[in-house]
């Protein structure tokens, strides 16, 4: 087995506000073969947006990549310039948004739009590109492709509008995808059908996914496996359905606990009782010890990533294996 | 268990400005298109005393406008809404609320609380604006509110952007309750929130509902949450009621393929199974409350649909233990 | 309304900018001094029974009737120039003032009100509002005053129906994309009444531009009411203000004696470039599109 398509280590990034700094990512570290689906999964203020971002190098001042290594297919990207960073952009790592809206420009036609993203990285004649795009557009699911590509944004659903933007981030056939929240804003049985699709669409075409969600169901059914995040740290990562049945980190299970899906209709869901600690103010030692049940004494200590093959999780008092602390 | 809340045939329809142009070319005969949005199309429900009652739906179908309708924000065009037989709006030209017994939670915290006034003033100014306690009962009222949803009475004299997403819906919810509300209406109120803090906002619900003996429409598009909190549940599309009754047989057993379909549309973690999250997407786009399809809204996506059902539409069907459902061919009847 | 930890970091931020800051002490000098005007002016140039118009037209430095130095010389009158000055800034700054208040209070409620009800009502109090912000607000200051002839609240009167209509402008544009902000819809929905709506939760969101249109309003008070007092339409001669000042030093300009004017201009220019230049920086930080 050849080297990982992407190799994330020790990654931190932080903004230079005014209250300070906030380290939205601290250190963080994972690997990604090439077609596999990860799911990267926390709350807001996790640093799961941030971690998409850095990987595709879109942290704009006040934020910046401070330390760490990000390797698509063995090269290196952080200190990469500009210019080769962007030629990788589109070609060999693409982004697809939360806000189909805001992603797609409201002036062009997707025709011109998708075009303008294919002859930015390969010379295509306009007859050849239009072919390209109207191939990815029935790729993903849009009828009359031909006809849709002289249309303007407005005049597409919003799960229309994600089906394009996903489309203009396969034009090139990139190795990488990461989606942020790509689902989120859209109705329920749109999201169903964009799931299914993502599905099929990364089998056929061999794309690694990069999921990040706060919805544990969603990323559930793409990723074969888990990275849950919390206050900037990876703390549990392994196979999907091994982390969801059996969470070792407490908060895990604290995020499987709040599902009313789950729970008894009508009872008390077992809250986690307060919030993420602000980025600019994190606690010394475990990040989640103020909200844990078990936290004691040694919790003041950062706990290290410990690894049970492919499980990982960074606790002190990890639940046990059956599921029960 | 009386009634307390009564919509009968409620329809709304908004109606964007169109130019004299057009209108002129209208009345001469010319194909224009008008623009109304047909938001609500002749809904009847009722809420018990005490009841919880869900409103669950995808966007377009209406729930959002039903919930303002109810809450006294928008008036209806035709149709009326009352809670305790007095309607909700008054009568006038000018559309303003006639009674204080139903208060509304919004979706949004950071959209719904004024960013400039303190939280103590904007609890007490509802109250005090209608004769429910004086200025100097005023201080030790807030802080009755602001302890019974779980924050420091301290919270009085901060502002809005002092807090955090959830502290901020607590505030709105204690905005709400300060009213004495019969009849509590929530618009998504944990939809903008993390999936922990949304497991304390839904607790505090629970508890509220327990101790206020509160009167809820719970509007949401999560059926997860809707089966947890409500008592019953009615499924909404293109601005029509399609199914409604009690949430443990609805869910089990639904009618209507819509409710069918979009149960089974929704990912769900199922710990104990092989496959973990199982769903269904449904086919099709969702219709545009411009341009609803004709007879049954569903039809173009159903996959019972029939000839009869693009011709006439369906009305609500009894099927037993208050359970409704408006379809021709409704799921396990044969 | 404002609150005090935004006030902390606004001063903060102001503080940074060294122009707004001189801009700023300039200001609060100028009022400074026009407040104690009675008590460090050398003379009273209203009280016409003490001025020697044996000492009129005087170069600066002369030393008069009354035994002190005129440090800036004396007008056609014999007037000290230097409490001339004085006493015109403390009614300019008066003017200025009080005119810029009554007609934000009278503009921002306008405006805001018509955004609030909407309809037929928005329709004909901003058109009404456009009708006059169609003419130069120079004119239809002249023309008021002519009509209402001279004196202090004449003058005011004249120049808060010519300048309420910029406030009234601003404070609709602000309102009417308050309006439909949830907050409204929440406040309305108690429901509480309009005139709390509309004074307690609209208007104080709309603030910022408002105070970034009266800044400006202030300094173009003070310009208008000094424009007035040139052509003789402003205030009495009894109450010089600077504009009558340079007024009658014109005719004295190319004979050599160009203290007359020149001095109540200067003191007229600080005070209405520094009162923009602090306006300038307080529109700059309250706008938040030019946040770092």
């Amino acid at each position: 087995m050849s080297q990982p398509l992407l190799e994330v280590r020790d990654l931190v990034t932080q903004f230079d506000t005014r209250a300070g700094v906030v380290k939205a990512v601290d250190g963080v570290s994972f690997s990604l073969n090439a077609g596999e689906i990860v799911g990267l999964v926390g709350e807001s203020g996790s640093g799961k947006s941030v971690t998409g971002f850095s990987i595709l190098g879109l942290v704009d001042p006040p934020g910046r990549i401070v330390s760490g290594s990000i390797r698509l297919e063995g090269q290196e990207l952080i200190g990469l310039e500009p210019s080769k960073l962007r030629s990788l952009r589109g070609r060999k790592m693409a982004m697809v948004f939360q806000d189909p809206t805001a992603t797609l420009n409201p002036l062009l036609t997707i025709g011109t739009q998708m075009r303008l993203a294919l002859t930015a990285h390969e010379r295509l004649s306009t007859a050849s590109a239009s072919a390209r795009c109207i191939g990815v557009l029935e790729q993903v699911g849009i009828p009359d492709a031909a006809r849709r590509l002289e249309a303007y944004p407005h005049q597409f659903s919003g799960g229309m509008r994600q089906r394009v933007a996903i489309a203009i981030a396969l034009l090139s056939h990139p190795a990488l995808i990461v989606c942020d929240e790509p689902t989120t804003a859209l109705d329920v049985s749109i999201q169903a059908q964009i799931l299914t699709e993502m599905k099929t669409l990364t089998a056929d075409l061999g794309t690694a996914l990069i999921w990040i969600s706060h919805d544990l169901a969603t990323v559930s059914s793409l990723a074969s496996r888990l990275l849950v995040m919390y206050a900037g740290r990876i703390i549990e990562e392994g196979p999907t359905a091994a982390v969801l049945r059996t969470p070792r980190h407490p908060y895990t299970q604290g995020l499987l606990n709040s599902l009313p899906s789950i729970a008894e209709p009508g009872a008390a869901l077992k809250q986690i009782p307060g919030t993420m600690p602000s980025l600019s103010r994190l606690p010394e030692g475990c990040a989640f010890a103020p909200r844990c049940g078990y936290a004691d004494a040694v919790c003041g200590f950062a706990p290290g990533m410990t690894h049970e093959g492919a499980r990982g999780f960074r606790c002190h008092h990890p639940l046990s294996r059956e599921g029960v602390a | 268990m009386s009634d307390l809340v009564v919509v009968k045939d409620v329809s709304k329809r908004f109606a964007p400005h169109v130019s004299l142009g057009e209108r002129i070319a209208a009345k001469l005969g010319q194909p224009v298109d008008m623009r109304t949005v047909h938001a609500l199309d002749e809904v009847s429900l009722s809420i018990a005393q005490g009841e919880v009652l869900g409103l669950v739906g995808e966007s377009g179908c209406g729930k959002s406008t039903l919930g303002r309708i109810i809450a006294g924000i928008l008036k209806p065009t035709s149709g009326s809404a009352l809670i305790g037989a007095v309607p909700v709006m008054g009568t006038g030209r000018r559309s303003v609320k006639s009674t204080t017994r139903v208060q509304m939670v919004f979706q949004d915290p950071f959209a719904s609380l004024n960013p400039r006034m303190r939280v103590g003033d904007c609890l007490w100014e509802g109250p005090i604006a209608h004769g429910l306690i004086t200025r100097s009962e005023a201080d030790a009222y807030v802080s009755t509110w602001l302890v019974a949803v779980g924050l420091d009475p301290e919270a009085a004299n901060k502002f809005p952007h002092q807090f955090s997403g959830g502290q901020r819906q607590r505030i709105a919810i204690a905005r709400a309750l300060a009213m004495k509300p019969d009849v509590l209406v929530c618009d998504e109120p944990v939809a903008s929130l993390d999936v922990s803090i949304q497991a304390q906002i839904i607790n505090l619900f629970l508890k509220l509902r327990r101790d206020l003996g509160l009167t809820m429409l719970f509007i949401s598009h999560d059926l997860g949450i809707v089966r947890h909190i409500c008592d019953r549940v009615a499924i909404m599309y293109l601005g029509r009621i399609v199914e409604s009754g009690d949430t443990q047989s609805v869910y089990a057993a639904p009618r209507h393929p819509y409710t069918r379909a979009l149960l089974d549309s929704v990912p769900k973690l199922r710990l104990e199974d092989d496959a973990l999250v199982s769903f269904h997407p449904i086919q099709g786009e969702l219709p545009s409350p411009l341009s609803p399809p004709p007879g049954c809204h569903f039809h173009l996506r159903c996959d019972y649909a029939q000839a009869d059902c693009q011709a006439v539409v369906p009305k609500l069907r009894a099927f037993g233990g208050g359970h409704v459902a408006a379809c021709h061919h409704p799921l396990g009847s044969k | 309304m404002v609150l005090p930890e935004n006030l902390v970091r606004f001063w903060r931020d102001f503080t940074e900018n060294r122009v707004a800051v001189v801009a700023l002490a300039t200001v609060g000098l100028i009022v400074l001094l026009a407040l104690a005007a009675p008590l460090i002016a050398p003379q009273n140039p209203y009280d016409l029974a003490r001025l020697v118009l044996a000492d009129a037209r005087r170069p600066p430095g002369y030393i008069g009737a009354g035994g002190f130095t005129h440090w800036l010389g004396t007008d056609a009158q014999g007037r000290d120039l230097l409490s001339a000055i004085l006493y015109g800034l403390r009614i300019s700054i008066q003017v200025g003032l009080i005119a810029g208040v009554v007609a934000f209070i009278l503009g921002a409620s306008l405006g805001t009100m018509a955004a609030f009800f909407g309809g037929r009502t928005e329709a004909f109090i901003m058109r009404f509002i456009d009708l006059q912000l169609s003419f130069p607000a120079i004119l239809l200051a002249l023309v008021l005053a002519a009509l209402l002839g001279q004196g202090k609240w004449q003058i005011i009167a004249a120049l808060v129906t010519a300048q309420y209509a910029y406030f009234a402008r601003t404070a609709h544009g602000a309102a009417s994309a308050e309006r439909p902000k949830e907050y409204v819809a929440a406040a309305l929905s108690i429901p509480l009444p309009s005139s709390r709506v509309i004074f307690r939760h609209i208007l104080p969101n709309c603030m910022a531009p408002l105070i970034v249109v009266a800044t400006v309003q202030v300094a173009n008070s003070i310009a208008l009411e000094a424009t007035l007092s040139f052509l003789g339409l402003g205030l009495p001669v009894t109450e010089p203000s600077l504009g009558m000042l340079i007024a009658n030093g014109f005719q004295y300009m190319l004979s050599g004696r160009y203290w007359i004017s020149i001095y109540p201009g200067v003191a007229l220019i600080f005070l209405i470039v520094a009162i923009n230049l602090v306006g300038d920086q307080v529109r700059d930080q309250l706008n938040p599109r030019l946040q770092r």
